[in-house]
Parts: structure tokens; sequence; C-alpha cells
């Protein structure tokens, strides 16, 4: 077993984290504030070959591994939670899907413009009446020549409204359940398509989440995304991979909340002494560091074991369901530790707690994550 | 052992409910966008919100203490921020002049407050000295008939819009003094509001005192009297934010569980998911044993009897209760409890400065740990 990490994902996480600091952190509360998504910051992205970190050179990407993007989420994620998300959701969302199960073709055509950063993607699946019952979804896709005619909706798009392609889930047969399911790859721009309500949310503010609507919109028939029928299998797949993603967020705000807990209380002086040198702020520290370190190990191995073509799914559900945890825990901590000061919004902690809470519930709640393990461990 | 109302708990109850849902639910959204309820105090004031526990000689209605955190209970049901500005004027702007005050001080000020025609708040914490409290800053210096004060306080609620401040301010060689000062003082500046992450349409000010002037007459109590007149008041204070807290949790807890049973996932409510049914019993034990220590404390302080444990205890158990409760009230709305569309994400929000001020959950640990 070796622990340490390789030469160029020591880089990676060096560059990324000097381009967070410089690019991403002095803007982020504001950002916040203003709901306000910044298209520069993901352009500076993409020159520095961050949007499609595990894809091959041939599709534009820079043909890394899982473990450099899960590095890659997580220090954007520790200085700004809505820009970790933004790239997780363009890669392990979007990209992903049309990777695995996409024809050449598509992989050129989409896939490319995406991991060299022209076009950002999404993904739709979640409906009103189906959120963690994705099985139960609605929007349908009617065979109509060579195309299929789509109708339906979709709500709490990640990218919604920023992103040029969105793979959408439908219902192709209604007589099945999840076998009547199929994926498609919607362009921003096609007729029929729209996106309505962006939602005001408690956090991850400056990343947009918004419905999807389909008006009869034609989605030509070689957009389909895998077989007719696959599309569940494709969906859940995808989230497989996609809440690794998740969890390399929830680690980055989890250790974004740290040091800036961790740094106060060095400093914080009350009764004659750093408040780190109490023993209840100083355990509260030493509890927080030690979930930390636990959560980034789970989260790297999911990584790993993908990168290297082995199964991942149980240990990728438990590191979405362990950081999202820690996050969780530690940015109210952290909160904590900076008392009055940390409910103001002249420091970044309480931002950090609104955007932690998301972690458990998207791709997958945190109850789904243990539905997730529980069958695989009890199989 | 006795565990039920009297008749004026239970008609306070249903008092402050009622005005609360009729007059205070449709002020929601403004007090989020930081607009202070003004009117609202003063319906409060008609109603004799304001001076609940105020004996009738001084202008209150004179009800028991658990009739005020019954009030501050349900008030914070509907809203924190209405449930944290009465909680910060009676129990700690109004009750120091009440305990320690002499009677021309008790004549000229509790009156207003009770009716509400003024407002109070609290001025202890400084930039440097929050848990510390005993090591702030502000000095009081003696110039023939007047104390002249200079310094700053931080984080003061109701700060900008109180007609009263309790200010703590140490006196050379006699030590920290509570004086009573009234607004518009020269020298009184009110300074930055603060941008909170909750509790949105209460006042939360910084104040500068600069050769603030006022008269000898206005010491409350003696000097070097005021760290005793300030903690002793917190007690009070503690109860009602863990009355705050209790209603912010009770209100998250029993929008869950309406959502939870309306909700269906695979053919059924989520209320019948034991990963949702268990966490909802989980927050209801919570709750009721929050209750109790709340209510508890406010019996053993209604009777006169120590309650100091007992109220760091509710206010260390109750304020841990909201901010478990929320983020799971949260979690069972799933995206939807994340949208400000729903009310859980305020209560989220809200929950968390509970576990903070008049005196954080560690400072709680120690109060507590020191007397067992």
């Amino acid at each position: 077993m070796n622990f340490k990490l390789s030469e160029e994902h020591e880089m990676i996480r060096k560059m990324v984290r000097d381009f967070a600091k410089n690019e991403v952190a002095p803007t982020a509360g504001e950002r916040d504030e203003e709901e306000r998504f910044d298209r520069e910051i993901f352009d500076k992205m993409a020159e520095l070959g961050l949007t499609g970190i595990p894809w091959p050179e041939e599709y534009g990407g820079i043909g890394s591994d899982y473990l450099a993007y899960c590095i890659t989420v997580e220090e954007l994620s520790r200085v700004c939670a809505s820009t970790g998300v933004t790239l997780s959701a363009h890669t392990s969302l979007a990209g992903w899907p049309i990777y695995k199960f996409g024809s050449e073709e598509q992989k050129q055509k989409f896939l490319r413009p995406m991991a060299l950063g022209e076009k950002i993607g999404a993904y739709g699946l979640t409906e009103p009446g189906s959120g963690s019952d994705a099985g139960g979804m609605k929007t349908t896709a009617r065979r109509d020549g060579d195309s299929y005619i789509l109708n339906g909706s979709k709500i709490f798009i990640t990218n919604g409204g920023i992103a040029d392609i969105y793979v959408v889930f439908a219902v192709t047969d209604t007589t099945q359940k999840h076998n009547g399911t199929s994926a498609f790859i919607v362009e921003a721009n096609t007729p029929g398509f729209s996106v309505g309500k962006k939602e005001k949310k408690l956090g991850i503010r400056s990343s947009p989440t918004t419905e999807i609507i389909f008006e009869d919109c034609r989605v030509p028939a070689e957009n389909m995304l895998g077989q007719e029928g696959e599309g569940f299998k494709i969906a859940m797949m995808t989230l497989d991979g996609g809440r690794n993603g998740i969890a390399a967020q929830a680690v980055g705000i989890a250790q974004g909340a740290l040091d800036a807990a961790t740094d106060y209380a060095k400093e914080r002086v009350q009764f004659g002494k750093p408040i780190a040198l109490q023993q209840g702020i100083g355990f509260k520290l030493a509890d927080m560091a030690t979930s930390i370190e636990a959560a980034r190990l789970l989260t790297y191995q999911a990584a790993w074991l993908e990168s290297e073509g082995l199964p991942y799914g149980k240990e990728s559900a438990m590191s979405k369901l362990f950081a999202g945890d820690t996050a969780m825990k530690v940015t109210t901590e952290a909160v904590q530790v900076f008392g009055g000061y940390g409910y103001t919004k002249d420091y970044p902690v309480e931002r950090y707690m609104r955007d932690a809470k998301i972690t458990q519930i998207y791709e997958g709640t945190q109850e789904i994550q243990r539905l997730v393990i529980s069958r695989m461990i009890t199989k | 052992m006795n565990l039920s109302w009297t008749q004026e708990q239970q008609m306070m109850r249903k008092m402050v409910q009622d005005f609360a849902r009729t007059e205070i639910s449709p002020f929601i959204e403004k007090m989020e966008k930081g607009e202070f309820p003004r009117e609202i105090l003063t319906k409060m004031g008609e109603l004799g919100l304001m001076g609940i526990p105020i004996p009738e000689k001084y202008g209150g209605v004179e009800m028991d203490f658990p009739s005020y955190i019954i009030a501050i209970h349900e008030l914070s049901k509907i809203s924190a921020t209405v449930g944290v500005i009465l909680s910060v004027h009676t129990s700690v702007g109004t009750n120091p002049i009440l305990y320690y005050g002499n009677e021309a001080q008790k004549q000229k000020y509790v009156p207003k407050l009770a009716s509400g025609e003024y407002l109070g708040a609290f001025c202890l914490t400084e930039p440097s000295a929050g848990s510390d409290a005993g090591s702030l800053k502000s000095r009081a210096v003696v110039d023939s008939d007047h104390y002249v004060i200079n310094g700053s306080k931080v984080f003061i609620t109701n700060g900008g819009e109180a007609d009263i401040y309790i200010v703590f301010a140490s006196v050379d060689s006699k030590g920290i003094s509570a004086f009573i000062v009234e607004k518009n003082t020269p020298g009184l500046i009110i300074g930055k509001d603060e941008q909170k992450m909750g509790l949105h349409g209460s006042r939360t000010v910084q104040l500068t005192f600069e050769d603030m002037r006022i008269p000898k007459g206005n010491l409350l109590g003696e000097e070097g009297q005021g760290l005793k007149i300030a903690l002793g008041n917190l007690d009070v204070g503690r109860i009602g934010i863990a009355a705050q807290a209790l209603g912010i949790a009770e209100a998250a807890y029993e929008a869950a569980v309406d959502y939870a049973k309306e909700r269906v996932q695979f053919g059924k409510p989520i209320a019948h998911q034991q990963g949702v049914g268990f966490k909802l019993a989980d927050m209801a034990t919570n709750i009721e044993a929050a209750k109790l220590l709340v209510y508890r404390a406010a019996e053993l302080r209604s009777l006169g009897l120590p309650c100091g444990k007992e109220a760091s205890m509710a206010k260390l158990f109750a304020s841990k209760t909201a901010m478990g409760v929320t983020t799971e009230a949260i979690q069972i709305f799933g995206g939807y409890g994340y949208t400000e569309d729903y009310p859980v994400e305020r209560y989220f929000r809200d929950a968390k400065v509970t576990e903070i001020y008049e005196g954080t959950s560690e400072i709680q640990r120690i109060v507590i740990s020191k007397q067992l």
C-alpha cells in the first residue's frame, strides 16, 4: 500500500490551489451574496486544462485520472464550493456518461468541446415527483421519424441556464419502469427546450440551479446516449462516480472551514491565552481534523478504484456519506469556534456552513447512500 | 411534581400563538430582507407582551416567569427574530434596572420599558472581550457629577433601535460597573449593522462611546457591581434563549413531519421509510427533553430558587437540539429544503446563533461543570 501522492498529483494540487487562491477566493463571498456565476472563472479553468481532467487527449482532455480530478474539486471547494460543484457536475455528471456510453461521433461532437471548456455540461434527472425515486420520472420521449420528441420538465439542475449540453433522461417505454427510460444529449439551443425558474438557495449560491422544460422538444435520434431502455442504468452509473466528486467537494469545504477555525483559534486570546489552548476548543479541532483525514482517504480510495478499473460503487457511496456528514459537522463547529464573528458575513465560515448542507442532499441523499451501501454489504 | 399548565399560562400560550400567526407571519419576508419589526413590537406592547414578568407596580402585567418563557417560545416558533428582540428587551434590557436600580431609576425607566414605549438593549461584549467578559476595556471616569465613558461594544442586539442601553464599563480601582444610557446621549455612536447568517430582522450593531457623558444618577447598582449584574441577568437571559431555540426546533420539526407525511416516493409517504421515521423520532425525543429542561429552569426561577446550572443546561441542550433538528429538517425536505421557497433553511440559519450568544455552549459547559 502506498499513500503518497505522485508528483503529478502534487503538481495539480499546487496548481489548483494557487489558481483558487488568486482567481476564485477573492470574489467568492460577493458572488455568493449576489448569486452570480462568473463565466470568466470557468474559462480560466479551461485554460489550465481543468475542464477535462480524466478524458483522453483525443477527446480534448488532459488524460489524467479521477484522483487528479478529485484533488481539483477539493482544492476549488476549499475556497468556493460553488466553483467546485460547477466543475463536478460538468465533468462527472455530463462528461462521464458521454465518455462511457457515447458513440465516437458523440464524443467528438459533445465531449470534446466540454473537455476544452468551450461548452458547459449539465445533467437532468430529477423531477418534482421523482427525487430519490428517480425511476418514477415522467418526462417522455416519443419516437417520431429520425427524432425523439421530449415533453416534461426537470428541476434542481446544477449549471442550468449556463450549460450548452444537457444529458437528460426520459421515458421511452411507458409500459416498463426502470427499463423504459433512455438518455439523450440535448443542446441548449434546441427549439422546445427552455430554462425555467432559477432557485434561490441557502448555499452554493453562485452555482445556478434551475428548472429545465421540454415542450415538444425535437431531439435527433442520433443524440440518444447508449441504447433505448438503458437510461436508468446510465443515470445510476453516472451518479456512482458523481457522488465521489461531491465527496471531494465536501472534503474541500470542511478543510477550508477547519483552516479558518484553526488560524482564528491560534490568534484569538481570551482568559489570557489563545482559545486553541482551551481543551474545549482544542479537542473540537482535533475531532474535526480527524474526520477530515478519514473523509479524504475514503474519497481518494474511491477515485483510485475507479482509475484502476475496479468496482467502486460502495466506496464511492461511503465517501459521499462520510464526507458530507463531516462537512456539515465541521462547518457548524467552525462557526462556533469563531463565536459571534463566525455568525457574520465578514468571515467566510457561515458561507461554508450554508454550502456544506447540500452535500448531504444532492447526487443521492445520505439516506440513499445508506440504502446503496446496505444493499451491497448485505448481498 | 405537577406537569400541567395553569389557566393563565395556557391563555398566554394561545394568545401568543394567535398573535404570532396573524401579526408576525405576514411580516416574515420583510424581516428576512432586514426590516426591523417596529410595528410588531408596538402591537406586542399593546398586548402587554413587552413587560410580562414585570410587577404591575412598575407597569408590567406581573405574570409568572414561565408565562414569559412561553411567550418567547411561541413567538420564536414563527419568528426567532421577534423572539430574541423580546428576550433581550426584558431579560437583560429591563431586568437589570428592576433588580439593581434605585427607586428613582425604576420609576423613570421600568414602566416605559414594560409598556413597550421604550426598547431595551444590553451592552457587554467588546471586540476583545467575548466569552472573557471580565476583560472588557470600556472605561468610565468620574467628572464632577457625570461619568465619562470611552470604549466600544460589539454584537449589540436591538442596538440602534433601543431607547435604553445597559452599558458595562470599568471604573478605575472599583472595577466593572453598570450604567443606564439613554439613546441620543452625545458621544453614543451607533456603528455598523452586522450582516448575519440568520435573525435578519434583528438589528445587531457595534457601538462606540466617545467621551460619552452620563449623569452620576445613571450608575446602576454600586461601582464594581457590574459583572455581578451582568452575569446574574444572563442566568435569566439563558432561559429565554433556550426557549427561543426550542421554538425554532419545534417549527422545523413540525414542518418536517407534515412534509414527510405528504411526500410520496417509492409508492409511500417518506415518513414510512425507517430512515426518515427514525430521524423524526429522534428529533421529537430531543425536543421533548429540551422542553422539559427549559420549563424546569423557568419554574425554579419563578420560585426564587437557584437555577444557574439548570438555566445553562437548558440553553446548552435546547440550542444543540435546535441546530440538530433544523439540519435534519432540511434533509427531510430534500432539495426543496435547500431553497428559500420553504422555511426550513431560515430555521437552520437562525438556530446556529443560539449556540453562541448569551454564553457559548462552551461557556455553558464551564458553568455546569463548575457546579458538579
